[in-house]
């Protein structure tokens, strides 16, 4: 009451005063709305456009030639190979990285001696270039041939032969489904996963880090009190701990997903994409495309359908948090 | 109690919002300033007089480093002797084999920002700069400046596009080149000799039952190893005529059966090659033969600057012959064109002059560690390797490399390149055969 009185006593130089307000905040915030319409919404826009033109040289050319690009990816083998190992990427990815987060933030969680040191080991990958990354798993997955070196050289030192494989230069799909209509064998082109490897080496490590701070917000007094109802530690963790950890999750999934679906930079040094197209992500033959090729047209479809498999997963993540806030209030 | 909250968040999201536009306004003014390439130094030119303005030429490639930066360099002090006063800008982009540079010249290109001339690869590969209107013809140039009587005839003919000659050659690398390594031929008792593909693939097959090296070293993971290897081979199986009919940018040639029997050859080929081919590039390979890891490989003559490069001798620690089946001379050239609309077209000529003239390729290649593109070099400045390339260039039937653009557009090579590491791959001649012809439409373009 105290607080209302005098906010009520002057509305008028009140709305005044909120009024030069809203007026500064908006000149304030002009600059970066008319920047953010015209180079992220505009641009947007421009490659939807390119995306159905004739841009497919180096000459400039913008005539409408409507959905023709599209049809021609989904038709050819080269894109259906991409969209097979982007699904396969992001799977295995993000549920490797997921798993190993919330393992190695339970560990962490456990108040062990010399835990900021074990989550600073776990977080340093992080701080690393993937362009680093990328090269330097790329020599460990070099197999070699008459003599085996990186990891095969490793692994046969410490009496692993048998473990052995052709990493990086594998050329095979498991199990090599043939499925009617599609150009492309699907599941899962052996050479991706020292790409996951090197991938959640650098990304797990993230993951961690969401899982602790959800791990830390969940009050003690719950955990007690379940415990004191004579909770088991796995039934603490399935029932108390992995529901209550849900919005992390989905934050998590979500920031991981699109980072591997943009993944461009890791595959770029560790395999180029090759053996073969095995382990080529739509955003590399979108680089080939523009600049190598110089069909823009073409180049902009797939940063279309990119945009699209983006927005599928974060616009409903978005509308969620919207709407869980509003309940909130 | 609701509302205060309410504004707060808004401003949160405000701080936000602004955050990212200063973001995305640095982003956007860093590329801005990036093109021009230009130091900022136009204010400091103290000793130039006031009324002349400063004489400006912008030249644009990918050689950074090495014997490429040291030629290019070398290039560049000739010029200044005969232009004093002119300020180069030397606008290069690293990495890639090129490709990293070609993405910032089409974005410049795209923009109306052309330099006054750019590096770019003799032949077809300058077809989508010519139909895009974005470089001069130089046919009157050459007869001009007298290029077209000290260049070989073949060479001028296959420069040519829409009848016109469109850049300026400044080397000349040769394509179809074997490597090897004598010590380990010898240890396996075969005699250097390999005029035929059948010869090859004896001594191929003598090593591989020896098991002591590999056979023969491919790479992969540059991308470019795979079709480089197969255009040797189609040098072999179709002979210099035909050879050069398949890059007419019609499919009549890759539907006679010789295009299948090239692809079979290929795959025959890789059946003795190291299988980790995908991880390695075409230094690993020549690497591995230096090394006496593997006997052989068919590399660029860029593989013996390399040789050079790790301390090893030409015709003692490695020897070289023509790719097996051909003798005849596969050529690749690094050129330099006359932008249309170039900032500074007086000096841009004068700099191309520079570029064909004796002086300046005899500056330039053998630090390049190429040939220049004249008959009339200055034999004393190069090395054993080169006076013989030097010599089979002035005497041999000439074809055009297609790995390397002097035949192919950019289109087609990416296509060219990607279709040949897959079949490294996969090693299925139907689809990669089928993915050639696909491809053949995209050589005109």
């Amino acid at each position: 009451m105290a607080i209302a009185r005098p906010a009520l006593a002057a509305p008028v130089v009140r709305r005044r005063v909120l009024h030069r307000d809203r007026l500064i905040a908006v000149f304030m915030l002009l600059p970066s709305i008319i920047a953010i319409a015209v180079f992220v919404y505009g641009f947007i826009a421009y490659t939807a456009y390119v995306s159905m033109s004739n841009y497919t040289t180096a000459r400039i050319d913008l005539s409408f030639v409507g959905l023709d690009h599209y049809v021609r990816l989904f038709g050819e083998r080269r894109f259906q190979e991409n969209i097979r190992n982007l699904v396969v990427f992001t799977l295995m990815f993000l549920a490797v990285c997921l798993v190993f987060g919330l393992v190695l933030a339970l560990m962490v969680d456990a108040r062990v001696k010399g835990e900021s040191l074990f989550r600073s080991i776990y977080l340093f990958p992080m701080a690393i270039s993937f362009i680093v990354t990328g090269v330097a798993w790329r020599w460990l997955f070099t197999p070699g041939d008459l003599e085996p070196t990186g990891i095969n050289l490793l692994l046969e030192r410490i009496g692993l032969g048998f473990l052995k494989a052709r990493w990086i230069t594998d050329t095979s799909v498991w199990p090599n489904l043939e499925v009617p209509g599609l150009k492309v064998r699907l599941m899962v082109p052996l050479a991706i996963v020292p790409v996951v490897i090197a991938a959640v080496w650098q990304m797990s490590g993230f993951a961690m880090a969401m899982f602790l701070a959800g791990l830390r917000s969940i009050p003690e007094e719950i955990k007690e009190a379940a415990r004191v109802d004579g909770c088991s530690e796995w039934q603490l963790l399935r029932y108390i701990v992995l529901p209550m950890l849900r919005p992390v999750t989905l934050s998590a999934i979500v920031v991981l997903t699109h980072v591997s679906l943009k993944t461009f930079d890791l595959i770029m040094t560790m395999t180029g994409g090759g053996p073969g197209n095995k382990t080529e992500l739509p955003s590399l033959y979108m680089y080939e495309l523009r600049f190598s090729q110089f069909n823009t047209a073409q180049a902009a479809a797939v940063a279309m359908i990119l945009l699209i498999l983006v927005s599928l997963l974060t616009v409903p993540y978005l509308l969620y948090n919207r709407r869980a806030q509003s309940v909130e209030q | 109690m609701k509302s205060e909250r309410k504004l707060t968040r808004r401003q949160a999201l405000k701080l936000f919002g602004a955050g990212a536009a200063s973001a995305a306004l640095a982003a956007c003014a860093a590329p801005a300033a990036q093109p021009g390439g230009q130091p900022a130094q136009q204010p400091q030119q103290p000793e130039q007089p006031a009324q002349q303005p400063k004489r400006r030429l912008e030249i644009f490639s990918w050689w950074t480093n090495g014997g490429e930066a040291d030629g290019l360099n070398a290039m560049y002090e000739v010029f200044l002797q005969k232009n004093p006063g002119v300020e180069i800008i030397n606008a290069t982009v690293a990495g890639g084999a090129g490709t990293n540079a070609k993405a910032v010249l089409q974005t410049r290109l795209a923009g109306g920002q052309p330099p006054d001339s750019w590096q770019v690869h003799a032949g077809r590969e300058t077809l989508s700069y010519v139909n895009a209107g974005q470089v001069e013809p130089l046919t009157e140039f050459f007869t001009e400046k007298g290029f077209d009587k000290v260049m070989p005839q073949f060479l001028l003919d296959q420069l040519k596009i829409n009848g016109e000659i469109w850049t300026v050659p400044v080397n000349i690398h040769r394509s179809n080149v074997l490597w090897y390594n004598p010590k380990v031929l010898e240890e396996a008792g075969i005699e250097p000799k390999f005029p035929t593909l059948d010869s090859l693939f004896a001594a191929l097959e003598k090593l591989k039952a020896q098991g002591k090296v590999i056979p023969i070293a491919v790479g992969g993971k540059d991308k470019f190893e795979a079709s480089h290897t197969f255009e040797s081979i189609l040098l072999a199986v179709f002979g210099v005529e035909d050879y050069i009919k398949l890059w007419d940018g019609t499919d009549t040639m890759w539907n006679d059966p010789r295009a299948a029997e090239a692809l079979g050859q290929l795959k025959r080929l890789f059946s003795y090659a190291n299988s980790d081919r995908a991880a390695q590039g075409w230094a690993d390979a020549m690497t591995m033969v230096l090394e006496g890891k593997a006997a052989m490989t068919i590399m660029g003559d860029w593989a013996h600057g390399l040789g050079i490069s790790k301390g090893a001798k030409v015709n003692q620690d490695y020897g070289w012959m023509p790719a097996p089946g051909s003798d005849a001379f596969m050529w690749l050239s690094d050129s330099f064109c006359l932008a249309k609309g170039a900032p500074n077209p007086n000096e841009a000529r004068a700099w191309l002059e520079v570029c064909g003239s004796r002086e300046g390729q005899d500056a330039f290649n053998p630090k390049k560690g190429s040939i220049p593109a004249r008959t009339d070099p200055d034999l004393s400045k190069y090395d054993d390797y080169l006076k013989a390339a030097i010599a089979d260039f002035a005497s041999k039937p000439l074809v055009p490399s297609a790995a390397h653009g002097a035949s192919t557009t950019n289109a087609y090579q990416a296509k060219f390149h990607n279709t040949l590491e897959v079949f490294s791959s996969d090693l299925d001649e139907k689809s990669a055969l089928e993915s050639l012809k696909e491809a053949v439409a995209d050589n005109n373009r």
